[in-house]
């Protein structure tokens, strides 16, 4: 066990400086992208925000069956066969047909090629599933058409985010699906989360449709509020263009009124639709919907042909600048719950960092004294392991550019407490096998092999609860666990080749003294 | 040579009341769980005007119609903790609060910290904290299982159990609070436990191979004696490198290590007098572990 041939000693060597120079590299700046490669810091340490959206697919499934009673009536009034009392229940449609139609309408729904009906062969299941109740026809969505639907909602959602998020302009977001109906958001370094919250918190659903004192408007009606919550209007279900008809949204400043407003141009359908319901509606009032609230409803004096027009609103120019952004973007499938933020302001984030790192400067400064003082120079072999050690595990860290947060520094810090564990073993090994043999190069030898099972066993015990937390952890707790997990394996290494090197050499060149250790 | 098996019953039943109070704490007083498991809205503040007090900031919070409002201080003079519950999950709750203190206190206040986990997530995180434990625990005993004979095991993990109750008991005891750290700090105390175990298990493994004719309850003192000084070093150094983390690590890790700390402690204790008893109680000998190697 004391021996080691020179290919080795350099191998060892060579592996520590390298390490060394690259956790170093974390200090300076270096041009090659491929070399700089930095510890990144996790959100608690240089502050951010972490937000976890969840899509709300209730009204998106109830607009999916809204669309669908319509298409099956048209579908089967085609072959002559007439659906009575169709209306949807708790997510369920229900209609019924005479009884020598019932049949057909099942085998449309259940045809592999139904036109209605699509059918998934890689699932072997159609969107959607058809019952007879005895009393009627239910038809609601399958396990695989609700799954369909959401993945679809996400992927609409998660690009609208992105947009959404890139126009706000921070810096390295990073956007990532969670399950089938969340996105996780993390914006490192943010000045002002909540404008992004507030961003994402909106539909920005925006319509235009006409006020209405017409109850029987044949599209119906529906009662909206004005954005402050008190006044009320009858408007028209009609919808004459929508934010999906628009190219551009910009806020201005009206130079006549003084007023900011959001200037907008259309595409050719919304432009022609526009103008059409300009020139038909003059004197009419137009509201300006977004998400169910009115922001405004003015009153239509010209026909407006260009596709270029304006909201107005009483905006603050923030609020116009956000409302153009959302237009701009785009609006989500669905509306987006915040169900789980976690925000750090820089200062505190970096008053983390100087608390860990004095931590982690105290707890080595007293691990290493202490065992200064209890082994003497096996203790400052141990010492200087620990050190390199430390810099391996740090060197590890920079090159997998791994995420570090406050509880992986308590990692950092916990590894420097129990890496000399394995050192003391063996020490301590050494020094009960020395009383019985007087060969120290023996004791030492044999010391090393019999301490090799509690080592490995008390190893393995540390990094199966350090797996265990990498897999059901969160952020910062993932953190915790790859530094726990990381330090097992430097530990081990630094144990057996570094602190065994630098034994080895010690023993050899002591090989007739008593009292060794 | 210290003789730990003079003390062995007397341990024993140390153990067996901790472990008692323990569940009888968790069962009737509970854990106070933080937001992070309960869900809920946390605010570290700042404040820059030193007029501001707790009592001040308090009655301002109680003003705001949140619910139940718990306002502490945090570390040092300046900062505040302020906890509701969010019931009804106001969006904008913040907006709401940063206004409302800039009107009564001016500008004065920098929110440091925000943190808002809605019912389902809290759920979710209160599930996958048990499964991390249970999931561990379950682990270490499988690992234990080959690696030693079944009465090692048993020793073990009864060692483990009653380093994670006796901990989570002096939690609920003062009510400390419950987060995500405390679930990370209690997965490792399990690792450090077992590893506490193992070695001394180890080496009453080899003992019992090496001495036909000492009983276990000898044995087990030989073995606890001859690992002593590694057990109370590796302690010594952890508990160190954690009491660092402690009082200079920040208010955000003070629970964490304050757990770590008791875990370490616990699982010192009972590697020795809860994992040893067990293996004189069931009269472990030479043949028990005699018999594993012949099967091998």
């Amino acid at each position: 066990m004391l021996y080691f041939s020179k290919l080795r000693i350099i191998f060892i060597t060579l592996i520590s400086l390298l390490f060394i120079a690259i956790a170093s590299s974390n200090l300076i700046k270096l041009d090659d992208d491929f070399f700089d490669k930095k510890i990144n810091l996790g959100l608690d340490l240089q502050g951010g925000s972490y937000l976890l959206l969840e899509i709300d697919n209730a009204p998106v499934i109830e607009q999916k069956l809204q669309n669908l009673t319509t298409t099956i009536r048209n579908y089967f009034k085609e072959q002559n066969i007439k659906i009575n009392n169709i209306k949807i229940e708790n997510d369920n449609i229900f209609f019924n047909v005479d009884d020598q139609n019932k049949q057909t309408i099942i085998d449309t729904f259940t045809d592999e090629n139904s036109d209605i009906n699509p059918y998934y062969p890689r699932f072997k299941s159609h969107q959607l599933n058809i019952e007879d109740t005895g009393v009627n026809l239910k038809v609601n969505f399958s396990k695989q058409g609700i799954i369909n639907l959401k993945t679809s909602s996400q992927d609409q959602a998660i690009e609208i985010v992105r947009r959404r998020i890139d126009e706000v302009g921070t810096n390295e977001p990073n956007i990532l699906k969670r399950g089938n109906n969340r996105i996780l958001v993390e914006l490192p370094g943010l000045d002002d989360p909540m404008r992004v919250k507030s961003l994402l918190g909106k539909t920005a659903n925006l319509t235009f449709r006409f006020v209405t004192n017409n109850q029987n408007d044949s599209f119906g009606v529906e009662k909206l509020k004005y954005e402050d919550g008190i006044e009320e209007a009858t408007v028209s279900k009609r919808i004459i263009i929508s934010g999906d008809n628009l190219l551009d949204a910009q806020p201005q400043m009206d130079t006549q009124t003084n007023q900011t407003i959001v200037s907008f141009s259309l595409d050719r359908v919304g432009a022609k639709r526009f103008g059409k319901a300009t020139s038909t509606g003059i004197g009419k009032q137009l509201a300006i919907v977004l998400d169910g609230k009115i922001i405004s409803a003015p009153v239509v004096r010209d026909t407006i042909a260009s596709g270029n027009g304006q909201i107005s609103g009483g905006f603050t120019f923030q609020s116009a600048t956000d409302l153009a952004l959302l237009l701009r973007s785009g609006a989500l499938p669905a509306p987006l719950d915040i169900i789980e933020e976690r925000t750090v302001g820089p200062d505190l984030g970096q008053d983390s960092i100087n608390a860990g790192m004095i931590a982690l400067a105290i707890g080595f400064l007293l691990v290493i004294i202490f065992m200064f003082v209890k082994y003497k120079i096996f203790g400052l072999i141990t010492n200087v392991t620990l050190i390199i050690n430390l810099f391996i595990l740090l060197g590890i860290l920079t090159l997998f550019e791994a995420t570090l947060t406050l509880p992986g520094i308590a990692g950092i810090i916990l590894t420097v407490g129990m890496a000399v564990d394995a050192n003391v073993l063996i020490f301590e090994r050494i020094k009960e096998e020395l009383k019985d043999e007087k060969n120290n190069i023996l004791a030492f030898d044999s010391g090393y092999i019999k301490s090799r099972t509690a080592i490995i066993d008390a190893n393995i015990t540390t990094l199966l609860a350090a797996i265990i937390l990498f897999f059901m952890g969160s952020g910062p707790i993932k953190g915790f666990s790859v530094t726990l997990g990381i330090g097992i394996f430097t530990t081990l290494f630094s144990v057996y080749f570094i602190a065994r090197l630098f034994t080895s050499l010690y023993v050899s060149k002591n090989r007739n003294k008593e009292k060794l250790i | 040579m210290i003789a730990f098996n003079k003390y062995y019953n007397h341990f024993n039943y140390i153990s067996g009341i901790l472990i008692i109070c323990s569940l009888v704490l968790l069962v009737f007083k509970g854990l106070n769980f933080g937001i992070d498991f309960k869900g809920g809205t946390l605010i570290e503040l700042r404040s820059s005007d030193d007029k501001i007090n707790v009592s001040s900031l308090r009655d301002k919070f109680s003003q705001m119609d949140l619910g139940d409002v718990s306002v502490k201080k945090f570390g040092n003079d300046t900062d505040y903790l302020i906890k509701f519950e969010n019931k009804d999950n106001k969006k904008n709750v913040i907006e709401e609060i940063k206004a409302n203190l800039d009107k009564s206190f001016g500008n004065n206040f920098n929110f440091r910290r925000v943190e808002n986990v809605g019912p389902k997530v809290s759920a979710e995180l209160l599930k996958s904290g048990v499964i991390a434990i249970s999931l561990s625990l379950a682990i270490m005993l499988f690992y234990i299982w080959i690696r030693f004979e079944w009465q090692f095991s048993l020793g073990a993990i009864l060692a483990l159990f009653h380093d994670v109750i006796v901990t989570l008991g002096v939690f609920s005891l003062f009510s400390l609070e419950i987060n995500l750290s405390i679930i990370a700090a209690v997965l490792t105390i399990v690792g450090y436990s077992m590893n506490d175990t193992v070695v001394i298990f180890d080496r009453v493994r080899e003992n019992l191979r090496k001495y036909s004719d000492i009983k276990i309850f000898e044995l087990t003192n030989i073995s606890i004696n001859e690992t002593l000084s590694r057990t109370i070093i590796t302690s010594v150094t952890t508990l160190l490198a954690l009491l660092a983390i402690y009082f200079f690590g920040g208010e955000i890790l003070k629970g964490f290590s304050l757990a770590m700390i008791l875990g370490v402690i616990f699982g010192t204790y009972s590697s020795i007098y809860i994992a040893n008893t067990v293996l004189v109680r069931l009269r472990v000998s030479q043949k028990t572990v005699l018999r594993e190697d012949d099967q091998k």
